[in-house]
């Protein structure tokens, strides 16, 4: 860089021209590359979003062969709104959705502090946080799904032998909601976990050093300058971890299959679809889903622009 | 005199060192919570993975017995066995490699150009299109699920391996563009600039110098791209019907035998065991490569 500054400096004139037509070129050869992404983007995710929202006004049948899909206005989203079964579904999934979240960020938190204080056997450490990130999260369930069993299960009898509980109970059809939170909050935390980590390990050392000599204790320090500090980071895992979230399905999936009670928003969409072919309004419960996802980034950018200010 | 001097410096000494001791055991015992917590992460994270070993390996009339073996007595192969013979299943993992295998290819070479471009190049649209990617790695794929639903009819490719090789490409171009932009940009400009130089196109540069530049992000992009498409589940359940074309996933939800119990834990187990092994595995042996790609997905986007 610095060798080409003094000579655009010396002859500016000249050098602009070039690149103009360089640049020219350039942005022809820039969009050539980026095309093929770009297409491959339109037809597996643009078009289908604008069909999507344009069915959601139709009563498009999978097996349409028999009647032509017609126009029906506003009448899916009028149904949304009095399904009793999608309004169940949305509570589910925000109930789920709040209490994995919080406590992957309280549990990923500590879990990097104690991993950013070094200590010996911290990159085996790190490794392993990573192995439940990468399994299917179908597998992770399937292993917990046995673990819950109320006969044979290791749950139930760990804790009738630690006297914590004093008799097997049937955690998937009892406590539908807890059995199946902690499922992704195993999962899922230690992610939390790295992503808070990267976030505390840019936080310079010398605020600490500094702080430490003017006798500030380390309870303090976390308040008063780790958590500040990481505050950023800590947003940006928050909006990814509620986005998640919020769509989830595969855990849901194999612990209930489509047990009314415990249908999230995602198993209920996609069983309209899927199962009884109505397309039309499934599509607007798609567009209903997205919406609420939305609500929840322009919460969290607010928060976040308010945060900055 | 001198001895009494002697005798009290070496006593001094002694009660020096045993004070040292006694506050090194001071910190060790300091510590002692530290390390108590680092152990409970350990099990927390690691104990499933046990139970499903410990499981896999039990024969099928010891896993449903009180009171529970946390050892089994009498490890056996049999579930594996049961499994590597079960035709669906071995068929299920084929097709998850082919899957896998096809879309991280796609995903490389399609992300690989499009990241040279928006990595080195400055251009008008250049930050509209990396939004765009980067809030499509955001997106739900369950918003167009109807709709990719009627088009893979349409095209017919209901029931197959390429509807899941298409569908995928949305789960996973994004965040290879958006993770080799990163990796590009990073690069030196002089090697690039010596190709120029030299006579080198834009096309022979990118192909001769900048690709194997960034082989540590093909990598890293590559192993995300792969585990996304080989643990996807919603799109490979509502886009396949028929047992040959499951993938894992599928697959292992759907075990069931006629067994004694309503599900043959133990073989599920043994299935778990053989599909988890591999990932660990390149979890294990990559994962600073992972990690990389991560921050650079998420954090710092």
């Amino acid at each position: 860089m610095s060798a080409i500054e003094p000579t655009s400096a010396a002859a500016p004139r000249p050098r602009r021209r070039r690149s103009t037509r360089l640049q020219r070129k350039q942005t022809r050869l820039a969009w050539l590359m980026v095309t093929p992404a770009l297409v491959v983007m339109a037809f597996v995710a643009f078009y289908p979003l604008g069909q999507t929202v344009y069915d959601s006004f139709t009563d498009r049948q999978f097996l349409g062969g028999l009647e032509p899909t017609r126009w029906v206005g506003l009448d899916n989203y009028r149904d949304l709104i009095h399904d009793t079964i999608f309004r169940d579904a949305v509570v589910v999934t925000v109930k789920f959705t709040v209490i994995t979240v919080s406590f992957e960020l309280v549990l990923g938190l500590i879990i990097a502090l104690v991993v950013n204080s070094g200590f010996k056997g911290r990159g085996v450490m790190r490794a392993v946080m990573l192995v439940p990130w990468a399994i299917p999260t179908v597998v992770a369930a399937q292993m917990w799904k046995w673990m819950y069993d109320d006969v044979f299960g290791v749950v139930n009898d760990s804790l009738v032998r630690l006297h914590i509980i004093d008799r097997p109970v049937a955690w998937i059809s009892e406590q539908p909601l807890a059995s199946v939170a902690a499922v992704d909050i195993w999962k899922t935390t230690p992610f939390v976990a790295l992503l808070l980590l990267a976030g505390l390990q840019v936080i310079p050392h010398e605020l600490y050093e500094a702080a430490g000599v003017d006798g500030a204790s380390k309870w303090h320090q976390f308040w008063r300058i780790t958590l500040p500090l990481l505050v950023p980071a800590i947003l940006v895992t928050l909006i990814f971890r509620t986005l998640d979230a919020l769509r989830v399905f595969d855990v849901f999936y194999v612990f209930f299959g489509s047990r009314l009670d415990t249908q999230t928003m995602s198993i209920y969409n996609q069983n309209t679809i899927v199962a009884f072919g109505d397309v039309g309004y499934g599509a607007a419960i798609s567009v209903g889903i997205f919406l609420i996802i939305g609500l929840f980034v322009v919460i969290y950018t607010t928060f976040m622009r308010v945060q900055q200010q | 005199m001198s001895v009494v001097a002697e005798r009290e410096a070496r006593a001094q000494a002694l009660v020096r060192r045993k004070r040292r001791e006694r506050r090194g055991l001071k910190r060790v015992v300091r510590r002692i919570p530290f390390y108590v917590l680092v152990a409970a992460i350990f099990v927390y994270a690691l104990f499933p993975f046990y139970w499903a070993l410990r499981s896999a390996f039990t024969a099928e009339s010891e896993l449903f017995t009180t009171p529970l073996q946390y050892v089994p007595d009498h490890p056996t192969t049999e579930n594996f066995s049961e499994v590597f013979s079960n035709g669906v299943f071995m068929r299920a993992l084929l097709n998850s490699t082919i899957v896998a295998g096809t879309v991280t290819l796609i995903a490389l070479a399609l992300g690989s150009l499009a990241g040279y471009a928006l990595g080195r190049f400055r251009f008008r649209g250049r930050s509209a299109t990396l939004y765009v990617m980067l809030s499509m790695t955001i997106f739900p794929q369950i918003a167009i699920l109807g709709a990719l639903y009627t088009m893979i009819n349409r095209f017919e490719l209901y029931d197959s391996l390429r509807a899941l090789i298409l569908s995928y490409m949305i789960l996973v171009l994004p965040f290879t563009v958006w993770v080799l932009t990163s990796f590009m940009r990073a690069l030196p400009r002089d090697l690039e600039e010596a190709a120029y130089v030299d006579g080198a196109s834009p096309l022979q540069t990118f192909y001769y110098v900048m690709l194997p530049l960034v082989a540590p992000g093909l990598v890293t992009a590559g192993l995300l791209a792969f585990i996304a498409a080989w643990n996807e589940f919603l799109f490979a359940l509502s886009f396949t019907q028929s047992p040959e074309k499951y993938t894992v996933p599928v697959a292992i939800t759907s075990f069931t035998e006629e067994s004694a119990f309503d599900q043959p834990w133990g073989q599920i187990m043994a299935a778990t065991v053989i599909v988890t092994v591999p990932l660990i595995v390149l979890t294990l042996v990559l994962q600073r490569r992972i990690l990389a790609g991560l921050t650079a997905g998420a954090v710092k986007g």
